[in-house]
């Protein structure tokens, strides 16, 4: 049993004039270990991880028992000491590395700044120890990448490359914030294999994060914070299997997703995709085949849920559905005639039966609108009169479980989890057959994801609607679905009834998908 | 030109190495973006002497007693006036792309000449403005954003003060502080170094606290930008944050707004050389304004649109150098 | 709307109010006649008769600087009225007829901007002959491709925004989500970018009546006030000083609001 590399004791972080950000928090983290803090936005997570790297912001006030780095007290550390520990001593991962690496300086230029400034190799041998660097996070043919610039490299790479510049000066604790938040599942595997990797040859990691998955997937030890206090701590496997807080089992049953029973019955097609084909120039005359050859039917009552990476095609499924764009080839056709058949009043009666919840509700509502004009303005195309509609925005409200009180705020002086509630009360407010959701969950956190997916499954078992749900999320799809189609370049590579897609996936890659999902390898846990 | 462009499209994300060429071919493009430019602003000029009462040569002769029936068909030789509208038109863009804008109705000189003798005293101003924005503003900008907030919105309310007051009556408040009630720079136009110091301050205060503003807002924002908390984690000292991360970045709107500036200095200038009744571009404009004399007035007009243009290229170029994400879009 | 000004911004709508009053009913504001000469009190300093003092021909300058303020102002107001109407008409014709035309409007538009402002109504004058109508059509001009560029680039953002598609998703027809979504939206910036083009307009205005390009003597107009008073600035500071004041603190107070109204179309709040 070796000291620990870092001990925290009673940790309080202060900003003036709001409630403590951190609340008196203790951990440790030995050499060789990954310790995860779990919890959601504004947990104080974040602030926790940059106290140890003195780096809490400016006006932040920073008090502890113990504030420990190898023995060494960091309370009293100068700006100099600070700056010797930083880089040298602890490396720092933030999310996003297209913000966090100088999209103005070569990837190579930023992994060489801890280089020179800590001098661990001679200013000769720095260009060489950038690509050795680059190399050893699973960046092929550094000596290229080294010369280009952050917006060059696909995400994954990027995020290597912001690794490898934290690892570049050879530190004992890497700190890790939301590392692989903007990656896909795919990549988002990779990188969290190669974190394991250098756990393994002995560097200390604190990761810092939402997604339980994450932490199944290579933690060792879990502290799962709220309110800027840990409300669980323990083991990562132990946590994760029996959790013993509530939050901590909200948080679980978030990311497990739990499956519904499909209805039974052979339901009739409201709305069938037929061969699908839909271009887009871009510059050079190069032509992208956003969606190509790609048919399917909504079934009444039912969920279909197509899944793909970014890139793969599904949002411009999602405004075909709605007869936004128009396709090169192939129809829309819902009831039987297509968007394009169309015209004039047919049109626009046709246009309310289908219904889109996007991704940032914010987006989709009129700045200056209130939640009560918001939900107005559907019930007047609908012909409600203006007598009744008090009444019915306060019902839809409830619907979506949200309080009439509401009414006269304006969308963003609502929650995010608020926000895309009344996105679903505007959408149900013209009654339609079929809503389309394009990502409607991904912008939330983790519990509130799983209560906006409770009342799209709510509102479905009392009326008759069909779902079409975009999602990159295995999970949420897993929660809703009752067929699946899984998209990849603009086609769909296998689809079917979700359990057999799910439990017994033919396409390659389908699996990859599934085997990339960390989320899921916890229900096999 | 149609040669050059067709180079082809970009290579996508080919690494470095092409830079050069890449650049020569931002430089040719937006070179051709702005011969369009110039073609429209001589054609409206064209447009504009026809629109005018009478052909040109009326109005030379409606100018001039003396006029003989030699001068005329010289005139009218010179114009072509008396050929179609199309023939008169290519002679003129011909002319104009020599540098030849003909003569001015009143001196009868060619502009060219008249030009030539006041041009310089302007450009001198122009020049001297440019270097104290661009110095003043890096200065000012610096020593704000490392200030407390107190400071800062004093430098920010000095700024948004020296934006609003008008040009020519800041002029005369400086004439008459340090003119006539302290007797420190010479009051009336006088083509001496120290004659150049009142001009120059008042020409440079409006654009000074604009690019300072840009500038300032520019790195405080960088400041909150991921990457500089990055660079912070790696142990690097506050100022080579603010050298190698900040700064750069709020060089980028400074840049397009000096490059704007100093394509209208021009303008500027012309009134603040009226204020201080110095030698220039300003005294020669307005009599010909007041005398319709038109070849004049398009001269520098022109010639403004040229250095506007001018100015527009040299500023693609540096945010093309600095700003690698702006490479391919180009 | 009036609940919302910012306790930073009292002054300058204050100030605002007392100037379109000024504007409009100068009678308010002083009893004194603003072209009477009394060449028994000519360069009379600031004082109880004559509160800001008289100029060469002992006119009472609080008087002229209340009555010039309606020239003054007039101007530029003018002027970004017609340019943000044709700018308007440009910008929403670009947007709507895209491709060829989109590309001839904007490139027509850079030819304006790329001559200086000052030598773009020169140029104007020029040909008009001096005057306020002339004047006016110049500075018009100035401004213009400023308006059409913001209301091209604002029909095209909002046809595209979610929101708009949202309302087309209601079976709104096309007229119809125009008029409650993207003409209000727009409305914000288009406004915001008036203001402070009012104030730099206002400014250009006075600049060309102080070179006797604008509105001709012996109109109190304050651009003209300050050019005369540059022959006499050896004897008497106060000629040069109070119009000044009055120009820097109406440009000071548009400029203010300009910014609020821009910030908020920006939707940064407080």
């Amino acid at each position: 049993m070796t000291a620990p590399l870092v001990t925290v004791r009673d940790l309080r972080v202060d900003f003036p004039g709001d409630v403590a950000a951190v609340r008196g928090v203790s951990f440790t983290v030995d050499p060789g270990t990954v310790v995860a803090i779990v919890g959601e936005s504004g947990s104080g997570k974040s602030v926790t991880a940059r106290s140890l790297v003195g780096l809490a912001g400016e006006r932040a006030t920073v008090r502890a028992k113990t504030l420990e780095f190898e023995g060494h007290d960091l309370t009293g550390l100068d700006p100099r000491g600070w700056r010797a520990l930083r880089g040298r001593r602890v490396g720092f991962v933030l999310q996003d590395a297209l913000a966090s690496l100088d999209p103005l300086r070569r990837v190579g230029a930023e992994i060489a700044e801890p280089l020179r400034e800590h001098r661990t190799v001679p200013s000769r041998q720095v260009r060489a120890e950038v690509e050795r660097l680059l190399g050893e996070a699973g960046v092929p043919a550094p000596e290229v990448r080294a010369r280009q610039y952050p917006h060059e490299l696909s995400g994954g790479l990027r995020q290597r490359a912001l690794i490898a510049s934290a690892l570049a000066a050879r530190p004992d604790l890497l700190i890790a914030d939301e590392p692989t938040t903007a990656l896909d599942a795919t990549v988002q595997r990779q990188v969290l294999r190669l974190l394991r990797a250098r756990a393994d040859e002995g560097t200390a990691i604190l990761l810092i994060t939402h997604d339980l998955g994450v932490v199944a997937e290579i933690a060792d030890h879990v502290h799962v914070m709220r309110d800027g206090v840990f409300v669980e701590d323990g083991p990562a496997r132990r946590v994760l299997e029996a959790p013993e807080h509530e939050y901590t089992r909200t948080l679980v049953g978030a990311a497990a997703g739990h499956r519904r029973a499909t209805p039974p019955g052979e339901p009739a097609v409201v709305l069938r995709a037929e061969n699908l084909v839909k271009t887009f120039r871009l510059p050079g005359k190069r032509v992208l085949r956003a969606v190509d050859g790609v048919s399917f039917d909504v079934e009444a009552g039912r969920t279909l849920g197509i899944v793909g990476e970014s890139g793969s095609g599904k949002t411009t499924v999602g405004r075909l559905l709605m007869g936004l764009t128009r396709p090169d080839a192939g129809s829309v056709r819902l009831d039987g005639s297509a968007w394009t058949e169309l015209r004039g009043r047919d049109l626009r009666q046709a246009r309310r039966r289908v219904q889109m919840v996007y991704q940032h509700p914010l987006g989709s509502f009129d700045p200056r609108y209130t939640a009560r004009r918001l939900l107005a303005e559907p019930l007047d195309v609908v012909g409600v009169p203006e007598a009744e509609q008090a009444d019915r925005a306060a019902e839809l409200l409830g619907q979506v479980g949200l309080s009439p009180d509401l009414l006269n705020r304006r969308g963003r002086e609502l929650s995010g989890g608020q926000a895309q509630r009344l996105a679903i009360a505007r959408a149900l407010a013209c009654d339609p057959d079929v809503i389309v959701a394009d990502e409607p969950v991904s912008a939330l956190d983790a519990s509130v994801q799983a209560q906006v997916l409770d009342v799209f499954a709510e509102i479905q078992e009392r009326r008759a609607v069909s779902y079409v749900f975009i999602s990159h999320d295995l999970g949420v799809i897993r929660r809703l679905a009752d067929r699946v189609a899984v998209m990849k370049d603009g086609r769909i590579v296998e689809s079917g009834e979700m359990a057999q897609v799910f439990d017994a996936p033919a396409h390659p890659y389908t699996k990859e998908l599934l085997d990339a999902v960390p989320t899921l390898r916890l229900n096999h846990l | 030109m149609a040669g050059v462009l067709k180079t082809g499209p970009a290579g996508n994300g080919a690494p470095a190495g092409t830079g050069r060429a890449e650049l020569v071919r931002l430089v040719l493009l937006r070179a051709g973006g702005s011969a369009a430019v110039l073609w429209g602003a001589v054609t409206a000029t064209f447009v504009l002497l026809r629109v005018m009462p009478g052909n040109t040569a009326d109005v030379l002769m409606a100018r001039s007693t003396t006029a003989s029936a030699e001068t005329r068909a010289q005139l009218i030789a010179d114009y072509r006036l008396d050929e179609s509208v199309g023939a008169q038109y290519l002679a003129y863009l011909g002319k104009t792309a020599r540098g030849d804008f003909g003569d001015s109705y009143v001196l009868r000189r060619p502009v060219t000449e008249v030009l030539a003798t006041q041009l310089p005293h302007t450009l001198l101003l122009v020049a001297a403005t440019l270097v104290v924005t661009v110095a003043g503003a890096v200065v000012l900008a610096v020593l704000s954003a490392r200030a407390g907030r107190v400071a800062r919105s004093v430098f920010a309310g000095v700024e948004s003060l020296l934006v609003a007051v008008p040009p020519f009556w800041l002029g005369l408040v400086l004439l008459t502080l340090f003119s006539f009630t302290l007797p420190i720079f010479p009051a009336v136009g006088s083509s001496s170094l120290s004659g150049l110091v009142l001009p120059t301050l008042t020409l440079a205060a409006g654009p000074l606290a604009l690019v300072s503003g840009v500038l300032r807002e520019g790195m405080l924002r960088a400041l909150h930008e991921p990457f500089v908390l990055t660079a912070r984690t790696r142990g690097i000292s506050e100022t080579a944050v603010h050298v190698r991360h900040v700064l750069r970045h709020a060089l980028l709107p400074a840049t397009s707004l000096l490059g704007w500036i100093g394509g209208s200095l021009l303008g500027g200038a012309v009134i603040i050389e009226i204020v201080f009744s110095r030698p220039g571009v300003g005294r020669l404009l307005l009599t010909s304004v007041q005398n319709k004399d038109l070849p004049v007035v398009i001269a520098v007009v022109l010639l403004s649109a040229l250095v506007f243009v001018v100015f527009t290229i040299i500023v693609d170029v540096i945010t093309w150098l600095v700003d690698p994400r702006t490479r391919e879009a180009a | 709307m009036i609940r919302a000004i910012r306790p930073g911004l009292w002054p300058a709508v204050v100030l605002l109010v007392v100037l379109a009053a000024m504007a409009a009913v100068p009678g308010l504001f002083t009893g004194a006649d603003p072209d009477a000469a009394d060449l028994n009190a000519t360069f009379a300093p600031p004082g109880p008769d004559h509160w800001l003092g008289t100029d060469e021909n002992g006119r009472d300058l609080w008087a002229r600087i209340v009555h010039g303020a309606r020239p003054s102002l007039l101007i530029g107001g003018g002027a970004v009225a017609v340019a943000l109407l044709g700018g308007a008409v440009v910008g929403v014709t670009a947007a709507q007829l895209g491709g060829l035309a989109d590309q001839a409007l904007s490139r027509s538009l850079e030819v304006l901007l790329s001559v200086p402002w000052l030598l773009l109504v020169f140029l104007v004058v020029a040909v008009m002959g001096p005057g306020t109508f002339p004047a006016m059509v110049g500075l018009a001009l100035v401004s213009l491709p400023g308006f059409a560029r913001v209301v091209r680039a604002e029909v095209l953002r909002l046809r595209a925004a979610p929101f708009v598609e949202a309302a087309r998703g209601f079976g709104w027809s096309r007229l119809q989500v125009t008029v409650r979504h993207v003409v209000p939206n727009a409305l914000g910036p288009v406004l915001a970018l008036a203001t402070v083009t009012l104030g730099a307009t206002i400014v250009a205005g006075s600049s060309l009546s102080f070179v006797g390009l604008g509105p001709q003597p012996p109109t109190a107009e304050w651009g003209a006030m300050l050019a005369a008073s540059r022959r006499t600035l050896s004897v008497a500071w106060w000629p040069a000083a109070f119009p000044g004041v009055a120009l820097t603190l109406a440009v000071l107070a548009i400029t203010a609001v300009g910014q609020e109204l821009q910030r908020r179309a920006d939707g940064r709040h407080l």
